[in-house]
């Protein structure tokens, strides 16, 4: 069984004047299909007002398809009596990370949504030390969410959507409003989580650098999905990726370029270091 | 400048009366305050007096801790003693001009001020000793019966909390808009006070639409953290009554049938 599963999914947002006439449609997402198998780490990239974001609203069955249908978990997101089921499911971790973190200690936060489905007080306190040892912020909860930096508050609200044991995580642009050091322990921790606990991760976000270990990349434009495979074979597209906003690293648009002056390297270069071995071959 | 707001005084302390449960703190401040107004006579404030200084020394808050409070109601305090002593009707002790002092007055006025004094004493007790966090979850606790009768007692608890933990992110951005606006010419310290009222006009507006802005993002959080009220909810952290507390409870009924029967055993001895 699939972990998600999208068909044809469609989201329109109306806006309506004062009368209730419908004055504007946006479409957020045009007839989307996506297949995600459990344990996999698949990341969306995509600009502002892609549909991205729409579309992870869906997984935590925030918003409910307009056309179209979704499973999670083989459970259909758009059923009334589906709807907890499938946020206990997918958790997931939002942009702002203090909008998100409810309690004013980080052990209190984390036990939120365990409190919310009724889990016993000693099992409470149990998955909030495991999840809270997962993310690595074990020994800062006692403190004041106030005091942590923005890339322990997301790790704290990472150990929050864990403490409800879900099977998928979504992460809704959680390194946005973070500096480079915490973007990286989030992405870290995403990956950590994925391959230690099998957790499937769908991250959204648009920063390229953060999808090179992703194992399925899909890009999204204007609600479509418009590209989709593996970094590797998205990466290599450097034309079409700037076609639609994306910032492509650095190092990849190098590589691009010295391929066009008439080196020898291979298509779709990720890392530095592949880039240094490349030229090093090149230049033999 | 703004951030040197702290709300709640809460004193970190290892002491039986931080230990105590919450409701135990609330329902014993309330007692205390009843048994102040109760109280009549020398012996009956002697024991208040007595009860009160105990219940500071157990509780490990420094005394100055405590007098802190005081210097706010300074004001209300001498106000309060002015009045009682000059417009009590009685025997006139001194008479100057059509001004009295009446034997009456002197005692109201000075029962006044020790009575709000020991109430601030009394009440910065709780506060002193118990966390915002703790109180709210006592409150919650205690007032659960009323849920029966229709009243949201959970959403207003619920609620509380997360004032408590958005004071201090709205303090923040209030000090940055502040900060953003003087850069631009804005002037939040001269002219007078409607003047100045005026100029907080622009920081107001945004700071309204960033609190509804982040009210909206937490709503979602929390639904999807499955949050749907407090049905079915169970608690991380339950409150229990300790063995302490059933004492603390005796102790606190104790001293409110000292003072009571102070006031109809004992004449009135001033």
């Amino acid at each position: 069984m699939e972990m998600i599963r999208a068909e044809q999914l469609v989201y329109e947002y109306i806006r309506r004047d004062e009368e209730g006439n419908v004055e504007a449609i946006s479409t957020a997402l045009d007839h989307v299909d996506l297949h995600v198998r459990p344990g996999e780490f698949i990341a969306i990239l995509g600009h502002n007002g892609s549909g991205k974001s729409t579309l992870a609203k869906h997984i935590n069955a925030l918003l409910t398809p307009g056309e179209g249908s979704l499973w999670v978990d083989g459970k259909d997101v758009s059923l009334e009596e589906n709807v907890y089921d499938v946020r206990q499911t997918a958790g997931m971790v939002f942009q702002n990370p203090d909008n998100q973190i409810i309690a004013s200690v980080v052990e209190e936060d984390v036990g939120f949504g365990p409190e919310n489905i009724g889990v016993p007080t000693e099992e409470i306190w149990q998955r909030v030390e495991e999840s809270l040892r997962a993310v690595g912020m074990l020994k800062y909860r006692h403190h004041s969410p106030n005091k942590l930096s923005g890339g322990q508050k997301q790790r704290v609200a990472i150990a929050g959507v864990m403490a409800m044991q879900p099977k998928c995580i979504v992460l809704d642009e959680p390194t946005a409003m973070l500096d480079p050091n915490g973007r990286r322990d989030v992405i870290r921790t995403a990956h950590e989580l994925n391959r230690e606990k099998g957790v499937t991760i769908v991250l959204i976000t648009h920063y390229m650098e953060e999808v090179v270990d992703a194992d399925r990349v899909f890009v999204m434009d204007q609600g479509k999905i418009v590209m989709q495979g593996t970094p590797r074979e998205i990466f290599s597209q450097v034309g079409k990726l700037k076609e639609y906003r994306l910032d492509v690293p650095q190092v990849t648009i190098l590589a691009d370029m010295l391929r066009q002056a008439g080196l020898d390297i291979p298509l779709g270069v990720l890392r530095r270091e592949e880039l240094v071995d490349a030229i090093m071959r090149a230049a033999m | 400048m703004l951030r040197d707001i702290t709300l709640g005084q809460y004193y970190p302390a290892d002491s039986i009366v931080h230990k105590l449960d919450p409701r135990v703190k609330l329902f014993g401040t309330m007692i205390y305050i009843v048994s102040l107004f109760v109280m009549r006579g020398v012996v009956a404030l002697g024991v208040a007096t007595l009860f009160l200084f105990c219940v500071i020394r157990v509780s490990k808050v420094p005394f100055r801790f405590m007098v802190r409070g005081l210097k706010a109601i300074m004001v209300l305090l001498l106000i309060t003693a002015v009045f009682n002593l000059f417009l009590t009707p009685g025997e006139p002790l001194v008479s100057v001009w059509k001004i009295s002092v009446t034997e009456e007055g002197l005692t109201n006025a000075v029962m006044m001020a020790i009575r709000l004094t020991f109430l601030i004493l009394g009440t910065s007790i709780m506060t002193l000793t118990t966390t915002p966090n703790q109180l709210t979850d006592g409150m919650e606790k205690a007032l659960m019966p009323l849920s029966k009768v229709g009243v949201p007692v959970h959403a207003i608890a619920m609620m509380m909390s997360i004032a408590l933990r958005f004071i201090p992110i709205l303090i923040e951005e209030t000090d940055k808009i502040m900060k953003a606006q003087m850069a631009r010419g804005a002037d939040f310290e001269s002219g007078n006070l409607l003047r100045r009222v005026k100029n907080m006009i622009p920081l107001l507006v945004p700071l309204f639409i960033s609190a509804f802005r982040r009210a909206d993002d937490l709503a979602m959080a929390m639904e999807a953290r499955c949050y749907q009220g407090g049905r079915g909810r169970t608690k991380m952290k339950p409150l229990r009554y300790a063995g302490r507390d059933g004492a603390a409870y005796l102790l606190l009924l104790g001293y409110l049938a000292v003072v009571i029967a102070c006031r109809i055993l004992l004449p009135w001895p001033q």
